[in-house]
């Protein structure tokens, strides 16, 4: 019964979403691809438990999560930006700046025209900061939907900038000093990555605000329904009056504000901002989106995917370094499991696409 | 050409090189073909007539290998052949010239014809040798173009002499040719009609569909039409007629209505003077073009393809800027809105080619139907799932979509129910003013007629209808008013009760006949 349907699915492209559909009944075949990186997660998990005591251990787990707070923040910036059809190669890059950016300001600012320094309370840089990371979200989006620039260049070229402006702003050194000062009253920045809440770190919580804030906005606000159709088919979504410019910097926006609070996150657990921090985590944010299951031509992906997939890529990679497997194997691995997830997308998004 | 396996076959068979017997396809539930028998005779012209929507394309592509048949047999030189990929038609003489180009546009001439097929030497592709050839074969189409041309850098029509040269140059025993002539300008046809008799002189059979059909009768030598899947006749030359092929192909009880008896209402869309650019850059698609169109009314334009329709529909509907000239709805100049503003205003387009431009396929049949209304059912942040449900099921209601419901995908449905959604979307805005063009493009019979009931209602209830055509029967139906377009200008205007031959007349269609 599966494999008649897999085959009708392969050679009878207009019809096989109604043929899958409407059969029912149980389909092992359709669950386990429907379900593949929650299952995926559960094997990583069943199989690093067994090769190692440590791996299921509470304390092993908080510190994974809070990885995975990093990425997850990252990926579901991200998966804003691929569902309108886009790309966000720049939120390394604005993690790195806006952690700095932060630092910058824990620092106090000197107006040396009035001589005194000006230290703000955190929750102002914290503000100060997501502002950051929005105003690099806006150039982006205005590149992107105004200049025509295709997603991807403009934002390897913000990706530079953004990098370059950390660098310029600490002159390639990293701020140590985050902890503020009693005196100043503005202590408390490594609140964020330090604390925890009944045994579970901070940084888990934002994760869920921010997943749980998204997955409304994607499931139950017009501007969710416009991002959809925009990835879906921009020019049918522009006649039918959704306003597709405006969704397209908003995306982006949206992806620079979280990549903002990562940036936050991140520099509140290590106590530092450096210039060079989130190197390459672009891609880490692409790639947790894609093995959740969204589609890199837009319009197809779920915040549940995306976290799942930022699990599975986080526990992997934690698995593989508990185990003692070399590190260069690791990146071997991280990279055939989203080869496979690209793949497996393929074959659930494929022949459905070709009709369009 | 490989030789041809010899046959045994009676002398009856002899003539007939390519043969449909039964052939039937279905896309799930969708029948384009339900057993089609026709015959393809060596060195003559076999035209396939049928509306749009009949299976013609259907047909051309099982006979060319891009669909292979669900049931029933194709035979090649009496013997039963299987055809189940596009190289292995090539291979077996039979090649395609498609409706829509299949040409890479950054390529030039050369390397186009001899794509995949590349002419190789000792030091790589013999690009000389191409270049021969290439000129060759320009010379025998008569068309003076450099085989080093990019094909961006030529007109539509001289692109279509290029699709044609390659397929020449497979040595095809029989060729498909898909709507050859409708980018072609008159002297373009003529030289293609030189090139199907030499190429009947050469023995290479024909198959050739076209929507024109005094042209198509002028070269053809038999003639098959299909009707909703199924071939209503089969005849040569000789025995036919233009009417005979109308009555075929339209059926007996074809009605798609009559126009509305309402009460016309102030003016509810006027153009002043409107002129549009061409896509090509130079020179205007439409031409200082006015009309006015009152509540309640229907009007249809007619025209050729590139008359203009197109690009006035989409400037009326704010996806292209007008020159220059005027845009009023309900006495207010709405050329400065945006798309979204327009609607809001109430004015919506159903835009020609419904999966390009009409519907989102990630989504499914219920989002389709509400993309346009979203803020309909929004209240504060959210949008309302109750209410956004009441919308599309009373949509689906009232537009008759056939669907498993809401959630099905958009893609499981027929063009013609696909057509109705899009429809159904831009009526849930509750417009006053609706334009369509070409909304009866791909559906069937009964579709067609349902969606200009559709219309009709809505006229009798007040909304002003327009809508484009290619059609001739289709202006002879719910319009109050025919305007024939014809470059970018008014040819001419009808009331209800002309004919069609002075429709066709008009718009310069017997002129390339």
């Amino acid at each position: 019964m599966s494999e008649l349907q897999g085959k009708t699915k392969m050679s009878d492209a207009n019809t096989a979403p109604a043929a899958g559909k409407k059969s029912g009944g149980f389909n092992l075949v359709h669950l386990l691809l429907e379900g593949r990186a929650f299952f995926a997660l559960i094997l990583i998990i069943a199989i690093f438990s067994v090769l190692s005591a440590n791996y299921l251990s509470v304390s092993n787990f908080l510190i994974m999560t809070s990885q995975v707070a990093i990425f997850g923040l990252l990926a579901v910036g991200m998966l804003l930006v691929i569902l309108s059809g886009g790309i966000d190669l720049s939120v390394g890059s604005t993690l790195a700046l806006c952690g700095v950016f932060a630092g910058y300001l824990m620092q106090g600012i000197e107006l040396e025209a009035l001589g005194v320094i000006l230290y703000m309370p955190v929750w102002a840089v914290f503000i100060c900061t997501l502002a950051m990371g929005a105003f690099v979200g806006v150039v982006n989006g205005v590149l992107v939907a105004y200049f025509k620039v295709p997603a991807f260049v403009a934002t390897l070229g913000t990706l530079y900038v953004a990098r370059g402006a950390a660098l310029l702003m600490t002159n390639g050194l990293t701020f140590n000093n985050l902890s503020g000062d009693p005196s100043f009253g503005n202590t408390g920045f490594e609140w964020l990555g330090f604390n925890r809440l009944w045994g579970v770190p901070i940084s888990i919580f934002v994760l869920t605000a921010v997943a749980v804030a998204t997955h409304l906005l994607l499931t139950r606000s017009p501007f969710g329904r416009w991002l959809y159709s925009t990835g879906g088919n921009a020019k049918a979504a522009e006649l039918s009056g959704v306003p597709v410019k405006k969704v397209q910097i908003w995306v982006y926006v949206l992806s620079g504000v979280c990549a903002a609070i990562a940036g936050i996150v991140l520099s509140s657990q290590l106590t530092s901002a450096g210039p060079t921090a989130g190197t390459t985590y672009e891609l880490t944010a692409i790639a947790a989106v894609v093995v959740g299951g969204a589609s890199l031509m837009g319009g197809r992906g779920t915040v549940q995917g995306t976290l799942l997939g930022a699990f599975v890529i986080v526990f992997l990679g934690a698995g593989l370094v508990i185990t003692g497997v070399s590190s260069y194997w690791q990146t071997v691995f991280t990279g055939a499991v989203i080869v496979l997830a690209v793949m497996l997308n393929s074959i659930q998004y494929g022949p459905k696409a070709k009709s369009g | 050409m490989a030789a041809a396996p010899v046959s045994n076959t009676t002398p009856d068979t002899k003539e007939v090189v390519l043969a449909a017997r039964n052939v039937a396809k279905s896309f799930g539930a969708v029948h384009a073909l339900k057993g089609v028998n026709f015959d393809v005779h060596r060195g003559q012209v076999t035209t396939l007539f049928g509306e749009n929507g009949a299976g013609k394309s259907t047909l051309m592509k099982v006979l060319s290998g891009v669909h292979t048949p669900t049931s029933g047999e194709l035979i090649l030189d009496g013997q039963p052949v299987e055809i189940t990929s596009t190289v292995v038609a090539q291979e077996l003489g039979i090649s395609i010239i498609h409706q829509e180009l299949s040409l890479a546009p950054n390529m030039n001439v050369r390397d186009n014809i001899f794509m995949g097929r590349e002419i190789t030497g000792k030091f790589g592709v013999d690009y000389a040798e191409e270049d021969r050839q290439t000129r060759a074969l320009m010379k025998e189409l008569e068309e003076d173009i450099d085989p080093l041309t990019l094909v961006e850098d030529l007109r539509l029509g001289q692109q279509q002499i290029v699709e044609i040269a390659r397929a020449l140059s497979v040595n095809s025993r029989v060729l498909i040719m898909d709507e050859p002539t409708s980018a072609l300008s008159a002297t373009e046809v003529e030289v293609l009609f030189k090139v199907i008799h030499d190429l009947k002189a050469r023995g290479v059979s024909i198959v050739y569909i076209s929507h024109h059909l005094e042209e198509a009768l002028t070269i053809t030598d038999h003639a098959v039409v299909l009707r909703d899947g199924v071939m209503t006749a089969y005849a040569p030359r000789a025995e036919i007629d233009l009417e005979w092929i109308v009555r075929n192909m339209v059926g007996d009880n074809f009605d798609l209505g009559t126009p509305p008896d309402s009460t016309f209402g102030d003016a509810a869309l006027e153009l002043q003077a409107l002129c549009v650019g061409a896509a090509s850059g130079s020179g205007l698609a439409v031409d200082h073009l006015d009309l006015t169109v009152r509540a309640g009314e229907i009007v249809c334009i007619y025209g050729l393809m590139g008359a203009g329709r197109t690009e006035m529909m989409e400037c009326v509907a704010g996806r292209l800027a007008p020159i220059s000239g005027n845009i009023l709805l309900h006495g207010r100049d709405i050329a400065k809105l945006t798309i979204a503003e327009r609607i809001a205003a109430g004015l919506v387009l159903v835009p020609e080619d419904r999966q390009r431009d009409g519907l989102v396929q990630t989504m499914t049949v219920g989002r389709n139907l509400s993309l346009a209304s979203i803020r309909n059912f929004t209240s504060g942040l959210f949008t309302d799932a109750k209410v956004e449900n009441e919308i599309v099921n009373r949509s689906i209601k009232e537009v008759t979509v056939k669907t498993d419901g809401p959630t099905a995908p958009i893609g499981s449905l027929s063009g013609g129910n696909q057509q109705k959604v899009v429809i159904g979307k831009m009526l849930a805005t509750k417009p006053s003013v609706i334009l369509l063009d070409e909304p009866s493009r791909g559906i069937d019979i009964g579709a067609k007629a349902e969606v200009f009931k559709i219309l009709a209602d809505r006229a009798k209830a007040g909304m002003a209808v327009v809508y484009t055509t290619s059609e001739v029967t289709e202006c002879l139906s719910i319009a109050h008013r025919v305007i024939v377009m014809r470059r970018g200008k008014i040819a001419a205007e009808f009331t209800h009760d002309t004919t069609k031959e002075s429709i066709m007349a008009a718009s310069g269609e017997s002129l390339v006949a």
